[in-house]
């Protein structure tokens, strides 16, 4: 569709065209050990060289993962917030809405709702269409969204009824009560679950790959497929995302512990 | 073009059911695998000895911080390397299997943890093998109440397993896939697809909650 070509297109060309002219070279010299299924490898000289040309591409498939997490994160924690207090909401139609919601996409699988999103939108019925990354950010944010007004549920529920009498004591509107007392606390609490989920939703960028946007998983397939070095290349995604995961944990960790500060131990609420 | 073209959903019903049968025996023989090694995985995690429980546990933070497709895609495309040819299906299920038998693995262990300590005292006590306490003490007070948490992870494993399409398993999601490339309808397929992850993961999660509800009885 696009006819600008991108320079990480060229360099991915240029690792090809080199990652095929290197093996003809290994096949000529060893016989292939194809009947024991695994493909020829490449020379040791070729992959020390290519590792140069292979990381940078890697990196690129990152950022993308990053930005999908990011934006999806963003989408997710607004669709909790909105579903959680549709859920506890005192309007029935609301309350059903909310939980239609919730139990449609965390009934059914993401990647079902990825390809419905990417294949069935731009059809007839529904004649929208969207890129690839705006699927990948919706279908990731509805998707943890809806685990996630589950989580917010459960943080809420568990803020003490005196904090939500002493509201209304002290003659608060829902507004002021849910912004300046329950949400502030709500949060908090969520904080450790909501963890996991963005962990889970981390792991979960990997499949939009299916739906050719070009992430740390899809560069890794593509840039495999050129080069037939398996292992780094597997190898090296599976520490990115593990990286990538632990900087979400620990970055999560500091702000509860920033937000904890000054708060009394345990009995408050 | 009408909105859902029921006649067309009901020619590829008997299709999507065929491979409705494979996503569901994935889901067992992964979930049965998960199970066992979890256990034993869990085991390791508490052991007091470090040559043990160091690995065990980085083995577990990993896999559980790593994406599911690419642990396929290891399994399925490297591993050849080292003389391991799986097909596309084994690579499947046996990785599908250790991911989920890290997150059973954290299940256990709070099971596991939450067994009185007076109860591994008296085992100690009467002296009993270690084999013989988790057979006949231990594991029969940490099962009962993590149950429905297994139930739950049963419940995403099969929502997991439209995963394995990307290494060429034709379980329902790629049959839908296929079918919709075929037709160019991509609408009933997908939407088909979708209400039976939805209609199997909903029957379920009722089945765990009146499991918990059980043993909130029980208790």
């Amino acid at each position: 569709m696009n006819p600008v070509v991108s320079p990480s297109q060229i360099r991915f060309a240029y690792v090809r065209r080199t990652a095929l002219q290197l093996r003809a070279c290994g096949r000529s010299r060893r016989p292939s050990r194809s009947h024991s299924g695994a493909l020829p490898q490449p020379s040791r000289v070729y992959r020390i060289f290519a590792m140069n040309e292979l990381i940078p591409l890697l990196l690129e498939g990152t950022w993308v993962t990053v930005q999908v997490t990011f934006f999806g994160s963003l989408l997710a924690i607004a669709a909790a917030l909105i579903a959680a207090f549709g859920r506890l909401s005192p309007i029935a139609p609301v309350r059903w809405l909310a939980a239609a919601y919730i139990e449609i996409f965390r009934g059914s699988s993401l990647l079902v709702q990825l390809f419905w999103l990417y294949f069935v939108l731009p059809m007839p019925p529904f004649n929208v269409s969207l890129s690839a990354f705006n699927v990948a950010v919706i279908g990731l944010g509805l998707n943890i969204g809806a685990y996630g007004a589950e989580v917010l549920r459960g943080a809420i529920r568990s803020v003490h009824k005196g904090q939500f009498e002493a509201c209304q004591a002290l003659n608060m509107t829902a507004w002021q009560r849910a912004r300046r007392i329950i949400l502030p606390q709500a949060l908090l609490a969520a904080i450790p679950p909501g963890t996991n989920l963005l962990i889970e939703l981390l792991k979960n960028t990997s499949l939009v790959s299916l739906i050719t946007l070009s992430d740390l998983a899809f560069r890794a397939r593509q840039l495999d497929q050129a080069t037939l070095m398996t292992l780094e290349i597997f190898g090296l995604a599976l520490v990115i995302y593990f990286v990538l995961a632990q900087i979400i944990n620990f970055s999560l960790r500091a702000l509860e512990r920033r937000l904890n500060r000054g708060r009394i131990g345990g009995s408050l609420s | 073009m009408n909105f859902f073209d029921w006649e067309f959903a009901w020619t590829i019903l008997p299709s999507l059911l065929d491979a409705s049968l494979k996503t569901v025996g994935i889901t067992l023989a992964g979930f049965s695998i998960a199970i066992v090694l979890g256990l034993f995985l869990a085991v390791g995690r508490r052991s007091r000895k470090r040559w043990l429980s160091w690995p065990v546990t980085g083995l577990i933070e990993f896999i559980r911080s790593t994406p599911l497709l690419i642990q396929v895609f290891f399994l399925f495309f490297v591993m050849p390397n080292f003389g391991l040819n799986l097909s596309a299906l084994q690579a499947g299920i046996i990785g599908i299997a250790l991911h989920y038998a890290c997150y059973t693995a954290e299940v256990y262990r709070a099971g596991l943890d939450a067994v009185p300590r007076a109860q591994w005292e008296a085992v100690t006590a009467l002296n009993m093998r270690p084999l013989t306490a988790y057979r006949k003490i231990i594991l029969p007070q940490a099962l009962r109440p993590i149950l429905p948490a297994l139930g739950n992870y049963l419940i995403s494993m099969l929502k997991d397993t439209p995963v394995l399409s990307a290494i060429t398993v034709v379980e329902i999601m790629q049959r839908a896939k296929n079918i919709g490339s075929e037709h160019f309808r991509y609408l009933e397929p997908i939407t088909m697809v979708g209400l039976f992850f939805l209609i199997l993961s909903l029957g379920l999660a009722w089945l765990v909650r009146r499991l918990e509800n059980r043993m909130e009885l029980a208790r």
